[in-house]
């Protein structure tokens, strides 16, 4: 039986790395369920993406290939993947969940008249229930939420709950089966124009190997001289959250984030971030956490190395004193 | 030109939440509410086109007595008018049973724009807005930046991962969810705070808009809620600031090695 249908996204000629996430979480998810998995994937000329897909363990790839699908349309999308769900009758339908599920999951779910359990960390199953583990109020609380009435019911998994490499490949190529949508030209209500980036990117913080980040707890704009500080006596750059960036109090181009740059430097000092998962994103991969927050169950101390529960402006002065006495 | 703007009250930032009785919510009484953050910036947008093109701002918000709170602020920042969507039938819906709500409440209406937050900072569903729309038989545009008028509709600037943006052309009517950063959001005057007291906000029930429980059930249910297990390898530093800055400088240099 069909119970996992996963969505299959792609940029450039490539399967994103939320593809292999999902395929990875549906794989085991079908497998807990006793039936199988499947994937989908919509777009214009991507054999090559679909036999690439049919290489993983799955028991069909479906295909909907159409010129109107070139690029990404919330009303053409809907409209193939709707077909394609209405065929098969999964139980579940998997997503990473990315800028394009949160636009174009929620639209399916609701033509279906289903739930969408979105940006789940994480699932279990307790007989024939499911339940899915996702956050509350940016981190601070986890919540378990089973599914409610009639499948198939819309889940997505925010990055990195599944490991891409964990995926299952298989030897024999899965069977691509074309599924044939008809798309009306007058069903596609957007005109979507061609990717960009904002051209001013002046600073690189990829390539820096200590960060010192301001966030909200900061509390206004002449304050960030305090963190600029601290930055300077540890020889760093500095980043911040996205509100800081919102708020003009620095350029967009030190935003640390999914919407803004991913660093990994030997050192990150988050000052006064709460550490959302958007955020988290974005710096997790470094190798030294300090968190500097005065809650204690803030979520950045979830991924911390090392953690200072207090005021920031208590706590970093003397720290700057320390670190320069150190370094002299 | 008319404008819908849904806007929901939320838990405050920096208010400590605990779990109800239950552990399926938190505890509501004795916390501090505020209007969700990227609300504040759809509501300014709505107020930024009734500036420049002329149009009247409908609010739009779900919840119980307490969000006449939220409703009043957005009438005091310059919006017209408010529905407000109150039933005990209402508490603890999902995001599917609130956008079905709104939009039994908002077809009447017939705005030619309504403008949503991206994501609500309590339950974090982050597509409610895409829900209504659908339900309102709309084209919609999620994580917006920029809103452009053009002589046929409008022209939005859509927010993607890393920096990457993208323009979208749509006509109108059309529904957008609006992220946070696009401008930045008005306080209130006194002066708008006293014209408020003549705006009217409008109350509606499940009866008034005619629809059955059946058709608002939950499509997805809180079990539980508890706090996040902490990973176990954080090492907090106590003391005074100066103990602490000179431990965790002890660790920076002869631990991990960056000093
Ligand atoms: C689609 C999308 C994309 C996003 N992209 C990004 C992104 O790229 N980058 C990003 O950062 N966010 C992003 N966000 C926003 C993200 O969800 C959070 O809202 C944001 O990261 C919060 O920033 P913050 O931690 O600075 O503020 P808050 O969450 O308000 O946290 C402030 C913290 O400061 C602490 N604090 C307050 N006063 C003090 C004090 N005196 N001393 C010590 N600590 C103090 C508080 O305890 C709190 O933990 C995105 C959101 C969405 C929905
Ligand atoms: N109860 C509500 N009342 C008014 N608007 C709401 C309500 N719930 C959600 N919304 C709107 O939908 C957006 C997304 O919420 P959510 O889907 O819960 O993340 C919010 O930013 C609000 O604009």
């Amino acid at each position: 039986m069909y119970e996992v249908l996963c969505f299959a996204e792609h940029q450039e000629g490539k399967l994103a790395r939320s593809t292999l996430e999902a395929c990875a979480a549906g794989q085991r998810l079908a497998r807990d369920l006793g039936g199988s998995a499947g994937a989908v994937i919509l777009g214009s000329a991507i054999s090559s993406l679909a036999s690439e897909l049919a290489s993983l363990d799955l028991e069909s790839v479906l295909v909907v290939d159409s010129p109107d699908l070139r690029v990404y349309t919330p009303d053409g999308y809907a409209l193939s993947l709707q077909a394609v769900v209405e065929q098969l009758h999964p139980r579940f339908v998997l997503f990473g969940h990315t800028y394009l599920a949160r636009d174009l999951a929620p639209k399916l779910a609701a033509t279906l008249e289903r739930g969408f359990i979105s940006d789940c960390l994480d699932y279990r199953c307790e007989g024939e229930r499911c339940i899915f583990v996702r956050q509350l109020f940016q981190g601070k609380f986890c919540a378990d939420v089973e599914p409610q009435g009639e499948p198939p019911h819309l889940v997505s998994f925010q990055a990195g709950s599944f490991r891409e490499d964990s995926v299952a490949r298989s030897t024999s190529p899965a069977p691509v089966k074309a599924v044939a949508v008809e798309i009306p030209t007058a069903a596609i209500r957007t005109k979507p124009g061609e990717l960009f980036r904002e051209a001013r990117q002046s600073v690189d913080l990829t390539q820096a190997e200590v960060i010192v980040a301001a966030g909200r707890g900061i509390r206004a704009a002449e304050n960030l001289e305090l963190v600029r500080k601290l930055a300077e006596a540890l020889g760093g750059e500095l980043g911040a959250s996205r509100p800081i960036c919102d708020g003009g109090w620095l350029p967009m181009d030190r935003q640390i984030g999914s919407s803004g740059q991913t660093v990994a430097p030997k050192l990150y000092v988050a000052v006064g971030i709460s550490g959302a998962i958007q955020h988290q994103v974005g710096m997790k991969g470094s190798r030294t956490i300090v968190a500097i927050n005065k809650d204690a169950d803030a979520p950045i101390f979830e991924i911390a190395s090392y953690g200072i529960v207090g005021d920031l402006f208590e706590v970093v002065p003397p720290l700057i004193e320390e670190i320069k006495k150190a370094k002299a | 030109m008319k404008i819908a703007v849904c806007l929901k009250q939320v838990p405050a930032r920096d208010t400590v939440l605990r779990v109800n009785a239950d552990g399926t919510w938190i505890q509501e009484t004795d916390i501090n509410f505020e209007v969700n953050e990227p609300d504040t910036y759809a509501l300014e947008e709505a107020l930024r086109l009734k500036e420049s093109q002329g149009a009247e701002v409908v609010v739009c918000s779900l919840g119980p007595a307490r969000a006449q709170q939220a409703i009043k602020e957005a009438l005091a920042k310059g919006a017209d008018r408010a529905l407000h969507l109150d039933d005990t039938a209402f508490h603890r819906l999902d995001a599917y049973g609130v956008a079905r709500v709104m939009a039994k409440a908002l077809e009447p209406e017939n705005p030619d724009l309504v403008v949503t937050g991206l994501q609500s900072d309590d339950f974090g569903f982050g597509q409610t807005g895409v829900i209504l729309a659908e339900a309102l038989g709309r084209p919609h545009a999620t994580i917006i930046m920029e809103i452009q008028v053009t002589t046929g509709g409008i022209r939005v600037k859509r927010e993607l991962e890393s920096g990457w943006f993208q323009w979208i052309e749509m006509s109108l009517p059309a529904l957008l969810t609006i992220q946070s950063g696009i401008s930045k959001p008005r306080y209130a005057t006194l002066k708008g705070i006293m014209a408020a007291k003549n705006k009217t906000i409008r109350k509606l029930g499940l009866a008034d808009l005619q629809l059955s429980e059946k058709e608002i059930a939950p499509r997805q249910k809180i079990i539980k809620i508890y706090p996040p297990a902490m990973s176990a390898k954080t090492e907090f530093f106590t003391g005074n600031p100066g103990e602490i800055a000179a431990k965790l400088v002890d660790k920076l240099k002869n631990e991990a090695r960056v000093l």
